[in-house]
């Protein structure tokens, strides 16, 4: 695939390990990512998958034990939250937090113009940015009434989806991590998200759809595909390795694991 | 955490209106006696119904104890040591123009955000400025005369308008209701006083700014409204003082009256100096409000942002006499630092068919304790009487609190009465949230908080509700937990 081209690397992962509570749920995870790919970051419950996504993203919650991540050249580790989401790093929730009395619009427009600003950019001013939201609303075929409710109060569970592919819209993110985007979708609701992300893909941006079921996978085909097991990504393959994940079921591919380990130490 | 500490850093700003005044003050020594009584009277130039009317308020208040039910805790105030008058001195007998008045109180205000002189005045706000005990100056007073409102300080209405002030006076709030309001109906200085004729709609804000500035004394100021049948006005009230070591007592009393259809709309921003982040200083802040709906059809609505004060002790409520008569309470009450805050209201309902809304909104930060206390009450006549309640506390750190004390009495079977209640704490997802949008913490905190008390804010006038969420901002800077 084109993406796999020799772009320069976006997102570097060094030996990653990182505990919450104590308990060490990452346990060195190694993982490259240049501009304009999609990585599918596959695994069963528990293997440190939505960890990952937030860690990335700088949520405190979980501590970084040892590792590096390098971003556009950047210790990633080393910023704040916001600083990491003004550079470009969007992760799309898989539990969209709900905040009452915000609308959805203000929370937007903040955000939006607050990453305006960080690149020097001008904020735009309510008509403008009521253009620019109409038309990404489409991408996700998403109700006009949702943007004046209070952000994700009473939305459900498919809305509060497709406002996390439609922030991103707009904010245009350079590394978008969608964190179980699929979960609680129904097959119609699924399509239109996976058609709003394909829309966004393109050569400066970078992908990384952490998901429990290879069925996102058929709607937004990733170039790559990590298995993540206790916190390792114990498999790398292309596209057809979520397929073999659907057949066999992870315990399937972790024994396939483990069997090819054993056949290497021999030799 | 670290979120955890940008909150605490984001409530720790400081009080912008802590600076003093330099001006010279008429004050009397400290002390209460009948003599006292009789000083302030007279400096006043009141009738004899005022003075006899005080003196009956102190004698009754030697009889009575300091309440000792709410839920905040103080050492002692000695009422001995207060000074019950100050003013500040003018060549005349009070300002009889703004131009007469001391340069000094102008810049004052005018650092407050409160411009007096009437071409630069606030658009679509008549201002009557408190200085410690006396009224300095009422602005739009002629244009609002024209239409036949009166507004002004309440000592010119005791010469002026005696026969409204004494029909109405004590009428909601008798002169032996309670402690703080008996002590205030002995020795209030001054306030302001307003009255809306029959069918007028006051076209412009009505507002009083309250500022203490001498040291050692208390504020008790008095304010009157009367809006006669199907008049509407919409009055503001805000407050600060200069920061100081010691605590100083507040005790005010606000009596509104409205008659048949007539609509009163009161809102307070109040943000007396709090105490430092220790807990020293600070106003006491023990004020009696109460509005009477003595028409049919009146409605009169509270709306509070409480921001300051050391001890808040305030409950605006609402007597529901008039048949379909209305009353609405919205509040927030914010409790930084050590901050204590009992604060709520009272809905009485009388007549038929009357309805009250009560929203209330605590949020505690830092060692702040943020108490609501409510009460509804239904009496035996009051047919076909609506109450709703919601009362959501909001906790910005471990060592906060939030109490919650509705009460609820009903003697009237066909009444219908709902409450919510909830408590929440600012939630780290809510925070982080925001922040992967690429806010600051600042901004989200600021977000959330002001999501969370929408409802009362959008019952607030435009300006003020722009004011409300910077001092909120304020307020909390420093302050998550």
């Amino acid at each position: 695939m084109a993406e796999e081209g020799q772009t320069k690397t976006m997102l570097e992962i060094r030996s990653l390990r990182a505990t919450a509570g104590g308990k060490e749920i990452l346990k060195g995870i190694d993982l490259i990512v240049r501009a304009g790919e999609v990585h599918a970051i596959m695994g069963p419950n528990g293997s440190g998958k939505s960890t990952l996504a937030h860690v990335l993203a700088g949520r405190e919650t979980f501590e970084v034990t040892g590792g590096q991540v390098i971003y556009e050249g950047r210790d990633l580790l080393a910023m704040p939250p916001e600083e990491r989401a003004r550079e470009g790093i969007f992760l799309a929730f898989q539990y969209p937090v709900e905040i009452p009395g915000v609308s959805n619009m203000y929370l937007l427009k903040a955000a939006l113009n607050a990453m305006r600003k960080h690149r020097g950019l001008p904020e735009l001013d309510a008509i403008e940015f009521l253009a620019l939201v109409r038309e990404k609303m489409k991408l996700v075929e998403m109700d006009e009434a949702l943007l004046n409710r209070s952000v994700n109060e009473g939305f459900s569970g498919g809305e509060k989806k497709r406002n996390e592919i439609f922030q991103m819209a707009v904010l245009g993110p350079r590394l978008a991590i969608l964190d179980e985007t699929d979960s609680g979708l129904d097959i119609d609701a699924l399509k239109i998200v996976a058609r709003g992300v394909n829309s966004l893909r393109s050569p400066e941006r970078a992908m990384l759809v952490i998901t429990h079921y290879q069925r996102l996978l058929d709607y937004i085909v990733p170039g790559t595909v990590h298995v993540l097991h206790n916190g390792r990504i114990v498999r790398t393959g292309g596209k057809e390795l979520a397929l073999e994940l659907e057949a066999k079921g992870y315990a399937g591919v972790e024994e396939s694991v483990r069997g090819s380990r054993r056949a290497a130490l021999p030799s | 955490m670290t979120s955890a500490r940008t909150i605490r850093e984001l409530t720790d700003k400081d009080y912008k209106y802590g600076f003093v005044t330099d001006i010279e003050s008429d004050t009397i020594p400290p002390g209460l006696n009948e003599e006292i009584i009789r000083l302030i009277s007279a400096k006043k130039g009141e009738p004899e119904f005022m003075l006899k009317w005080r003196l009956k308020a102190y004698r009754h208040w030697l009889t009575m104890k300091e309440p000792t039910w709410a839920n905040v805790r103080y050492p002692a105030i000695d009422y001995q040591k207060i000074s019950y008058y100050a003013a500040p001195r003018s060549k005349t007998d009070g300002p009889q123009s703004l131009e007469e008045i001391d340069p000094e109180l102008l810049k004052t205000y005018e650092k407050l955000g409160i411009p007096l002189k009437e071409q630069k005045a606030l658009a679509g706000v008549a201002v009557d400025a408190v200085f410690d005990s006396v009224s300095v100056a009422t602005t739009f007073k002629e244009k609002l005369r024209e239409l036949g409102i009166i507004f002004c300080a309440f000592s010119e209405a005791v010469r002026e308008h005696p026969e409204l002030v004494e029909k109405y006076l004590g009428s909601v709030v008798p002169y032996n209701d309670n402690f703080f309001a008996t002590l205030n109906s002995a020795v209030f200085s001054d306030g302001s006083f307003a009255y809306i004729p029959k069918g007028v709609r006051c076209p412009m804000e009505l507002s009083t700014y309250f500022r203490i500035n001498a040291a050692d004394t208390g504020q008790f100021e008095r304010t009157l409204i009367i809006a006669d049948e199907g008049a509407y006005v919409s009055y503001l009230e805000g407050c600060t003082a200069p920061k100081r070591d010691n605590n100083q007592l507040h005790a005010a009393v606000v009596e509104l009256v409205a008659l048949d259809s007539a609509r009163i709309k009161y809102s307070t921003v109040q943000n007396w100096y709090p105490g430092d982040k220790q807990g020293r200083g600070g106003i006491y802040n023990f004020v009696t409000k109460r509005g009477k709906c003595l028409g049919a059809g009146s409605k009169i609505s509270w709306t509070q942002v409480e921001t300051g004060s050391a001890i808040t002790w305030k409950y605006p409520s609402c007597i529901l006499q008039g048949d379909n008569s209305v009353g609405e309470f919205y509040s927030v009450a914010l409790t930084n630092n050590f901050q204590q805050a009992d604060t709520g209201t009272k809905m009485i309902h009388i007549g038929k068919n009357t309805r009250s809304t009560i929203i209330s909104k605590g949020i505690s930060a830092g060692h702040g304790q943020n108490t609501y206390r409510g009460m509804v009450k239904i009496m035996k006549g009051a047919t076909g009487a609506r109450n709703y309640s919601q009362c959501d506390s909001l906790l910005m750190s471990d060592t906060c609190g939030a109490h919650t004390f509705p009460y609820v009495e009903v003697k009237n079977s066909s009444s219908r009465l709902e409450h919510e209640a909830s408590t929440s704490k600012i939630g780290e997802d809510q925070l982080f949230y925001c922040r992967q949008r690429g806010l600051s913490t600042e901004d989200a905190v600021n977000m959330i908080v002001n999501g969370f008390c929408k409802e009362v804010f959008r019952e607030l006038p435009m300006e003020f509700a722009v004011e409300a969420q910077k001092l909120l901002g304020v307020s909390l800077e420093g302050s998550v937990g």
